[in-house]
């Protein structure tokens, strides 16, 4: 599906052009693409400019329904079928399935914790208590023998929430769960607790969810800081931190000369 | 309160800011009675550690007084006289169990920075930018000390501030350093730097038992001070002599069995290597300028330990792994696991082993830190030790 076209005007380029952008993606990345432009250009300087170019092009995609990357990688999210961009991203903790918008977010992270499998699971499998180091979740309230009710924060001040069920739970060794039908973001995964000789635990979390905006989504969350793994990695980080040393250390809250009351002092 | 921020390069001011408060259950908060400026808070004056931000709070050599205690310390109590350690541990984790306390697993609550740069992140550090953690330091009125139930060491009543303050850094800083060299008997140990760090690393290997110790630097105020506190050791001016050489010749053409730098990144000389990291630094082609690093690594006898006190923070250039691979050195380094050391010193002071006060050169109020800062970034040589006291 290579653009041959070589006519001069642009009414002529974007005109014939074809389109392989589905028209949601078109909408996301119209949306998108602009919050960014503005976003870029309100910050200014050199990054400001990567957004602004970033958004723009995005934006190009959403109006026009052709996307350059696309093309270059031979995907074609406009045809309602299968088409799988390239697993580019081989080799890493996370990979995107089905087409960027509407695709699966894969995490696998490790964190060795100097405690044991018993004490590391009981706390993990007191669900009640996963807000406590798990830092987009509001509440997890239990719901039945296997079944619990999830309340977590989402960018923007939304916040989304589901119902869980428990599909495995080895004491000391595994917990998984999956969400069920009807869930904002619908999710499964495993928490392992690997014995070592004698450094403590290897926790292993590996999950899937359908990021709402599939790899765009979770390419968008990246650049402000939201990226799924980046948000494993700092929850096990805090639950290794409060099993360890008994609490999460943090600067939030702390004086600075940035508070507004400071002043510079009178001898 | 008042407190030293930074407010950019060459900049620090004193401000009127919010008290400190309790954030965490093992927090307490210390009422400052003595605080230093650190050789190493000059790389913060001068620009050369990044990630700070307009209006932290310096400093991380401080001692002073218990006020308040979070729920989860037991083991200290309002009116406690303390010395606070300057990196950040939690006690808890593999590392500082290994009594390795810098690079503790939980105090750096902002780990994504090492991580990047780094590849993992060591503790937190007090007053020491973003990615030792963004703690506010001590260079105040109160500071808040987080893991307060494993850092702070307690000391008596009847013992001087000035006596154990140095607990805080540069005393164990400079013992590591010669702790590092695992000295033997007839070892020589030359040093690098006769700032504060090194006068202490003169004085801990001694201690240590080391037969011969030589220091170099080119400031000749502060190589008469080491001679005048040490009258044994043997100094270098490397302005009049050529360093290998003479190193060579005090110790019969073996070269020193172990070589500590206790300069660090702002390493001074004049020689084409540092000319060429000065200017490399100033267009940040390479952010260290390690030409003292370069000759210890140079002089050190084959088999040698170089060990580095003296803080770096990001790349070097032109590291001479050629030398330090076909002479087959041992290196040791990084910030000091000061919880380990700190119990043993503090008995040293006790016993009259030493008197770390020797090298305060000035003592003056908290308000006049932006004087302080100058003068010593300026005249390090005149301006050896700076104490101030928050509530003069």
């Amino acid at each position: 599906m290579q653009q041959k076209n070589k006519n001069n005007s642009m009414t002529d380029i974007l005109t014939n052009m074809n389109t392989n952008v589905s028209p949601v993606e078109r909408f996301v990345s119209a949306t998108a693409g602009g919050a960014l432009l503005a976003y870029g250009l309100k910050r200014g300087g050199g990054l400001g400019t990567v957004f602004s170019l970033l958004g723009g092009s995005l934006a190009f995609r959403g109006t026009t329904g052709h996307c350059h990357v696309y093309e270059a990688m031979g995907v074609d999210t406009n045809q309602g079928g299968e088409t799988a961009p390239r697993n580019f991203k081989s080799g890493k903790s996370k990979t995107y399935e089905n087409g960027l918008l509407s695709g699966k977010v894969h995490v696998s992270k490790s964190l060795t914790i100097d405690k044991s499998p018993a004490e590391l699971y009981s706390f993990w499998r007191n669900f009640e208590n996963l807000p406590q180091f798990m830092e987009h979740l509001e509440s997890v309230k239990t719901t039945g023998e296997k079944t619990s009710h999830w309340k977590a924060k989402a960018p923007l001040g939304q916040s989304v929430e589901w119902d869980a069920e428990t599909t495995s739970d080895q004491e000391n060794v595994r917990i998984g769960w999956r969400s069920l039908e009807g869930a904002d973001i619908p999710n499964s995964g495993v928490v392992e607790f690997l014995p070592t000789a004698n450094r403590g635990t290897e926790v292993k979390v590996t999950m899937t969810y359908e990021a709402p905006g599939g790899a765009l989504g979770a390419m968008f969350a990246k650049l402000f800081g939201e990226e799924p793994s980046q948000q494993v990695y700092g929850d096990l980080y805090r639950f290794k931190s409060l099993m360890e040393s008994g609490e999460v250390i943090t600067v939030e809250g702390q004086t600075s000369g940035r508070e507004p009351q400071a002043k510079k002092a009178t001898a | 309160m008042k407190a030293v921020c930074w407010m950019g390069k060459h900049s620090v001011q004193v401000m009127d800011v919010p008290d400190p408060k309790i954030l965490n259950d093992r927090d307490a908060i210390i009422k400052i009675t003595r605080t230093a400026i650190c050789g190493s808070d000059l790389h913060l004056y001068n620009g050369y550690i990044p990630s700070m931000m307009q209006g932290d709070i310096l400093g991380h050599e401080f001692m002073g007084e218990v006020v308040e205690t979070g729920k989860a310390v037991s083991n200290l109590k309002q009116g406690d006289k303390v010395v606070v350690p300057f990196t950040i541990a939690c006690g808890n984790c593999f590392f500082c169990k290994n009594e390795m306390f810098s690079v503790c697993d939980n105090s750096n609550p902002k780990p994504e920075g090492q991580e990047t740069a780094y590849g993992f992140a060591g503790s937190g550090l007090f007053g020491f930018s973003h990615l030792m953690g963004g703690f506010a330091g001590g260079q105040a009125e109160y500071a808040r000390v987080p893991f307060a139930d494993v850092g702070p060491i307690k000391v008596p009543d009847s013992i001087e501030d000035e006596k154990v303050l140095f607990l805080s850094d540069i005393f164990p800083t400079g013992f590591m350093a010669a702790d590092n060299c695992n000295i033997k008997e007839g070892d020589t140990v030359a040093i690098w730097g006769a700032g504060p760090v090194g006068q202490f690393a003169t004085k801990s290997a001694f201690m240590l038992g080391a037969e011969k110790v030589v220091v170099i630097d080119h400031y000749q105020d502060r190589l008469d001070f080491a001679q005048a506190n040490n009258p044994n050791v043997e100094t270098i001016n490397f302005d009049d002599v050529e360093v290998h050489d003479k190193l060579k010749d005090l110790t019969g053409g073996r070269g020193p069995d172990s070589c500590i730098d206790a300069v660090g990144l702002e390493s001074h000389g004049t020689s084409v290597d540092s000319l060429l990291d000065y200017a490399k630094a100033a267009v940040f082609l390479a952010t260290d300028r390690p030409h003292a690093l370069r000759q210890a690594i140079f002089c050190v006898r084959k088999g040698g330990t170089v060990s580095i006190p003296g803080a770096y923070g990001g790349f070097m250039d032109k590291f001479p792994i050629g030398a330090a691979f076909n002479k087959g050195l041992t290196f040791k380094m990084g910030q000091t696991h000061m919880q380990a050391y700190m119990p043993r010193l503090l008995a040293a002071v006790e016993e009259g082993k030493i008197d770390p006060s020797f090298v305060i050169s000035h003592r003056l109020n908290l308000s006049e830190a932006p004087m302080a800062y100058d003068n010593f970034n300026t005249e390090k040589n005149q301006w050896r030790k700076v104490v101030l006291n928050p509530n003069g």
